[in-house]
């Protein structure tokens, strides 16, 4: 019996590290474009990596305008669809210090998939307080939503397969910045 | 590590892995506590019968809203009021609760083993909120999520726990949990109220309070159990509150300055708590309440949401 791979095979590097770095500034200079400078701005990014990927956006805003915006942190297992269905949830927290009310929320998450994770999010976040708008941003989109949702900012489109994965590898956690696109190794 | 439990019965059948990663789950879910809308979806659709043969105001109320926080159904059944005082046998009742297909009862009994009877008759999750003098383990769960918080780890913590050992099924799982987790415990009592397994659970014996709290981190003070007067095991309740009450004056010349003071309640003020202690800055008894309701919310998110854990 083939099982699933233990360790998947990279495919091809999508992002290297000045691009991921120059995809963010982008995606910085958008978002105050799209809503004419930083007020009343508040990153929340989801558990894990779209967390630092949440602070270095805040931080590339900070570089250009000047304005210090807050970042949280959602942990969106107690909202997802699939409980009891992957095993014992891990539950890391929530952590979001300001109120959300009446600021324009950008949900930072690192790779847009299904949208499942997204639509668990926006429940999450409303759960939170109103607030005046939500916005998403993610470093890649592979495609194959399941639910009516798109991102507002996206680092880079990558047309994917359901049996790849994309890894989105990040200093704060990996060591390294980059992103790569990996198969599950032939057994 | 995951959770594949069926059932929480008792802190001595569990790792010390899955002690700590019912405290993390707890940890972590503390927050809601202090949101505008106390509300998550997690449980929606599972229902959780809270089954009470015994009176209760703690932990009935923290089952409740643990199981409300997280969108469950939570009935409540006690036994006043109900078929049990029609004659309907224990198991018979639970059978037919079992037969509304509940995801999650949670039973508290007078009797030392009623929760794992029914973790056998029932194809749902139980969990153990008291039985008899046996076990209680998520009031020990409460008290280590409360340690860890204010000392920051559980490694080399030194506990006391005073009063009325014999009967209590909160000193019982305390002493496994924490022995597991590399604490050493004291137990301090008069002698008629320290059983002799105590020292093959692992922990100290100590028969004059001023010893016991000398050199502790924590103070557990257990509730003194009044009906056990009358049963002739302490001459009386001036002499039990003179030797053994917990006051400001012998925590000042005995105790450490850090030292928490714990109760599980209800409190006899007066007897082994003295007021001014039990309000006092050492206190941490209100605490341990508002960390009940995140350790329950764990407990019960654990259970449901085990892999294909619809227990039915």
């Amino acid at each position: 019996m083939a099982s699933p791979a233990r360790n998947p095979r990279e495919k091809a590097q999508v992002l290297d590290e000045s691009a991921l770095d120059r995809a963010l500034t982008r995606i910085a200079h958008e978002i105050l474009e799209k809503n004419g400078g930083a007020k009343d701005l508040a990153f929340v990014g989801l558990r894990t990596r779209g967390v630092s990927l949440a602070h270095r956006l805040a931080a590339k805003i900070a570089q250009i305008d000047g304005t210090t915006l807050p970042v949280g942190t959602l942990d969106i297992t107690l909202y997802r669809d699939d409980l009891g269905m992957r095993g014992t949830p891990v539950i890391r927290g929530t952590d979001i210090p300001f109120s959300i009310k009446d600021k324009t929320v950008i949900l930072v998450d690192d790779v847009l998939f299904t949208g499942r994770t997204i639509r668990a999010a926006l429940d999450a976040i409303i759960d939170l307080g109103r607030p005046t708008a939500i916005q998403l941003a993610c470093l890649i989109d592979r495609g194959h939503r399941e639910l009516p949702i798109r991102p507002d900012y996206v680092g880079k489109n990558l047309p994917t397969s359901h049996r790849e994965t994309v890894a989105v590898r990040l200093r704060e956690h990996d060591g390294e910045d980059r992103v790569v696109i990996e198969e599950p190794e032939e057994a | 590590m995951g959770w594949m439990r069926k059932d929480l019965l008792t802190m001595r059948e569990l790792e010390a892995g899955e002690i700590v990663l019912l405290v993390d789950t707890a940890a972590s879910l503390q927050e809601i506590a202090t949101r505008e809308i106390k509300k998550v979806p997690a449980l929606r659709g599972k229902t959780v019968v809270n089954l009470f043969y015994e009176a209760s105001t703690r932990t009935r109320t923290s089952f409740e809203i643990a199981g409300k926080w997280l969108s469950a159904d939570v009935v409540n059944f006690s036994a006043s009021g109900s078929s049990t005082s029609k004659g309907e046998s224990f198991i018979d009742t639970a059978k037919n609760i079992g037969a509304m297909s509940p995801d999650v009862v949670v039973v508290r009994h007078s009797s030392a083993g009623a929760a794992e009877l029914l973790a056998r008759a029932l194809p749902c999750s139980i969990v153990n909120a008291g039985d008899g003098a046996h076990e209680h383990p998520t009031q020990a769960l409460l008290d280590l999520l409360t340690i860890r918080e204010k000392k920051g780890h559980f490694e080399g913590l030194h506990v006391a726990i005073v009063g009325d050992i014999a009967h209590s099924r909160v000193a019982r799982s305390n002493i496994h949990g924490m022995r597991k987790l590399g604490m050493t415990v004291t137990v301090a009592g008069p002698p008629t109220l320290i059983p002799p397994f105590v020292q093959e659970l692992g922990a100290k014996v100590s028969y004059r309070l001023e010893d016991a709290i000398g050199d502790v981190d924590v103070i557990m003070m257990l509730r003194l159990q009044q009906e056990r007067m009358t049963a002739g095991l302490i001459p009386s309740l001036r002499e039990y509150a003179h030797y053994w009450g917990l006051t400001l004056d012998k925590l000042a010349r005995h105790a450490r300055p850090d030292v928490l003071i714990m109760h599980p309640g209800p409190v006899n003020r007066g007897i082994e708590l003295a007021p001014e202690v039990a309000d006092g800055p050492y206190s941490v008894i209100l605490d341990q309440v508002s960390r009940g309701v995140a350790v329950r919310m764990g407990v019960l998110l654990l259970l449901a949401g085990r892999k294909g854990g619809d227990g039915g």
